[in-house]
């Protein structure tokens, strides 16, 4: 029998298990330590490996800026960043050394981290913990941007990226933390990094979403009057385009998906990758249902801030035939 | 060659206020006795604000909330310091400076639903709103306080953040920016032991916080935090030398006796013998027996102020819910700019269905 664990679990069970795997694993970050993690996402770590896992001060600069000391040096650094609204703190070392230093070491030198950090809104959070920067990172050539949407793939998805020799950033929705449980794959299970899900297939409209949102597209898609496709990139960073570009070729319509404000976020991306490679094969513009262009909001205008399944739904219908 | 001296570096602790509620008489500061009972009035206000916003918190009626219970004399003694030109700058647990300054309850909360209503501020309050990434907000402070410098105006900036945010390069570059620049500030770092879980002996090797002052040229001093006179006294002193563009760093020794955050369990990293030992400490019983053994309270004054801060926060909470129910979701569109962009104007349309997304 397999067990059923929430996406948090999944997590946790895959730290432990990449820890046994391989020695070199060092997590460490704020609170991760003798409480586990803000989310519990490192539970029981330190116990099984205190020598591997450290509570670091409160310093996100200085804690991405020791995994590249801790990375060249030989160690594969897995930093827990307590929200990813706080990365911003670090985005100086990320964007400037992290993701560079293979580059500019000619290939010599690499940096093996994986920067876990929670991601995106609906968990009534205080100001600065419900962002999605994805794109930010996106925009930040050398890195790799993941985002898991079920247990499973967060097992997969975060397997590989500890595996793999190239700085990832590796977000994980909070609001689907603790909201269901999935039967795991047994054993060691991996999802490459760079391919999509196809969720849900159709011929109707292609609908593009990852995290939290997958799952709001994949019930706004029982609720509209079309056979929708649903895939899930899983990774923003190598982006899957050639899924999104067949699913579109079949169906000649698209609508994106995303958490993030609409100008210049990832909506934007896949669009024109859309035009590049698939222009004359749309029937309809392509949709994008995203947050606001406005600061993302407390709490209290939360819920009207984030998509929605009836703005899914109307962004599905404005893609569809009149 | 010997070694020579290059710096040397030593810390004051100051403490006015004991544990049993006795009092140096020589550093006792000259407060009146509508000034104490202010204080006193104003500390028990925020504890039972405090009790009632997790009893809220637990009936789903307010998002996070970060308690000061057991902070209140480094809050009200500090804020109590502060001109009604000075600044004050805050992070997240400053219910009872906010008080302080005269912030009504219900704004508070208002926050605390989720709601930008209870950040919003006035000019003329001299208050910052609260700042959540995490010691981010002193060098807004190091800011109001050289501008001020430059200004040549006799007042000073607050600016309140905790053990942790000394660790973060934003408390560091704050202090030496201020020192450089002469600012107005003065930085009070609540050392209330933990940084959630992980304790102050984690967060630095550094004996004091105050020493940290030391690398920016600035004067460091310690405090008792948990002795409200003693507090006030020496953020007093630190405003007046603020003032003459000297800025001071004070760590007020304290201890968060409530939870982080309600949704924190201090049970797993915290030992109930060490809670034991601060409770003993806790800076209101200490005040109270002060203000009881100079007579300016006895029990009948007691109960009369408890059920006036009952009367103001039932009234306070309601205006609390009164406010949540009548918010206005579209008010989001309204303050991302001052003159509305194209195309937020587009967004904003397609909110309210005028128009598609
Ligand atoms: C930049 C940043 N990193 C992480 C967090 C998450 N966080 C919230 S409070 C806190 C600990 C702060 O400790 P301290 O500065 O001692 O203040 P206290 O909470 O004890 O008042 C952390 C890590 C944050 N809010 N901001």
């Amino acid at each position: 029998m397999t067990e059923k664990l929430r996406l948090v679990e999944a997590v946790r069970d895959t730290l432990f298990a990449e820890m046994a795997r391989d020695d070199s694993v060092v997590v460490y970050g704020q609170d991760v330590g003798r409480n586990g993690g803000v989310f519990r996402a490192t539970q029981g770590l330190l116990d099984e490996y205190p020598n591997r896992v450290y509570d670091a001060p409160v310093a996100e600069a200085g804690i991405v800026g020791l995994g590249v000391g801790l990375g060249v040096y030989g160690f594969t650094p897995v930093p827990e960043i307590e929200f990813s609204g706080f990365m911003h703190q670090a985005f100086h070392q990320i964007q400037q050394h992290v993701s560079r230093l293979r580059s500019r070491t000619r290939g010599e030198l690499n940096c093996p981290m994986t920067i876990r950090a929670p991601y995106g809104g609906g968990i009534h959070a205080l100001e600065h913990h419900s962002e999605s920067f994805e794109a930010g990172y996106a925009h930040t050539p050398g890195l790799k941007v993941v985002v898991p949407s079920t247990p499973a793939d967060a097992k997969g998805l975060l397997t590989s990226s500890i595996r793999d020799p190239d700085p990832v950033v590796f977000f994980e929705p909070t609001r689907l933390y603790r909201s269901f449980r999935e039967e795991m794959p047994e054993g060691e299970y991996t999802v490459p990094l760079g391919e999509a899900d196809v969720v849900r297939e159709g011929d109707d409209v292609t609908v593009v979403a990852w995290g939290a949102m997958r799952h709001r597209v994949l019930d706004a898609a029982e609720n509209v009057d079309a056979n929708v496709e649903v895939v899930d990139p899983r990774s923003i960073v190598p982006l899957d385009t050639e899924t999104v570009l067949e699913s579109v070729r079949k169906t000649g319509r698209c609508v994106v998906v995303h958490e993030a404000p609409k100008t210049g976020g990832m909506a934007a991306e896949i669009t024109a990758r859309i035009n590049d490679r698939a222009l004359y094969y749309l029937e309809a513009p392509v949709q994008r249902v995203t947050g606001y262009d406005v600061p993302y909001p407390l709490f209290a205008r939360e819920d009207d801030y984030v998509p929605d399944e009836d703005r899914i739904r109307r962004g599905i219908e404005r893609a569809l035939p009149e | 060659m010997p070694r020579e001296t290059a710096y040397e570096l030593s810390i004051d602790h100051v403490q006015v206020l004991e544990s049993d509620g006795s009092v140096d008489a020589e550093l006792e500061p000259d407060l009146s006795e509508d000034d104490l009972l202010e204080m006193y009035w104003t500390m028990k206000r925020s504890r039972r604000l405090d009790e009632r916003a997790i009893a809220l918190q637990r009936r789903g009626e307010l998002g996070t909330y970060a308690p000061a219970t057991g902070q209140e004399a480094a809050q009200v003694g500090s804020a109590h310091a502060l001109a009604d030109e000075d600044w004050m700058v805050t992070s997240f647990r400053e219910t009872p400076a906010y008080l302080a300054r005269g912030t009504p309850p219900h704004m508070l909360l208002w926050y605390a639903m989720g709601m930008e209503e209870g950040s919003a501020t006035t000019r003329e309050s001299r208050n910052m709103p609260p700042s959540i990434p995490v010691g981010s907000q002193a060098l807004h402070g190091a800011g109001l306080g050289w501008a001020q410098e430059i200004a040549d105006e006799d007042a000073a900036s607050l600016v309140y953040f905790g053990d942790g945010a000394t660790s973060e390069g934003d408390v560091y570059e704050a202090t030496n920016l201020a020192g450089v620049f002469g600012s107005h500030t003065v930085f009070l770092c609540q050392n209330n032991q933990y940084a959630i879980s992980v304790p102050r002996a984690k967060q630095t090797r550094a004996e004091t916080l105050a020493q940290k002052a030391a690398a920016a040229g600035i004067e460091g001093v310690q405090v008792d935090g948990n002795d409200v006179l003693g507090t006030y006294a020496v953020v007093r002193d630190a405003l007046e030398s603020a003032r003459e563009g000297d800025p001071v760093f004070v760590e007020a020794l304290t201890y968060r006796r409530s939870l982080h955050t309600t949704s924190d369990d201090p049970s797993v990293y915290r030992q109930e013998e060490e809670e034991e030992e601060w409770e003993a400490r806790d800076p209101l019983t200490r005040f109270e027996t002060y203000l009881r053994n100079r007579d300016t309270l006895d029990d009948d004054r007691i109960a009369d102020i408890e059920a006036s801060i009952e009367d103001d926060l039932r009234e306070e909470i309601r205006l609390g819910n009164e406010g949540r129910e009548a918010v206005d979701v579209e008010e989001m569109f309204e303050y991302a700019y001052e003159t509305p962009i194209p195309e937020v104007e587009r967004q904003r349309a397609a909110f309210r269905g005028e128009d598609r997304d």
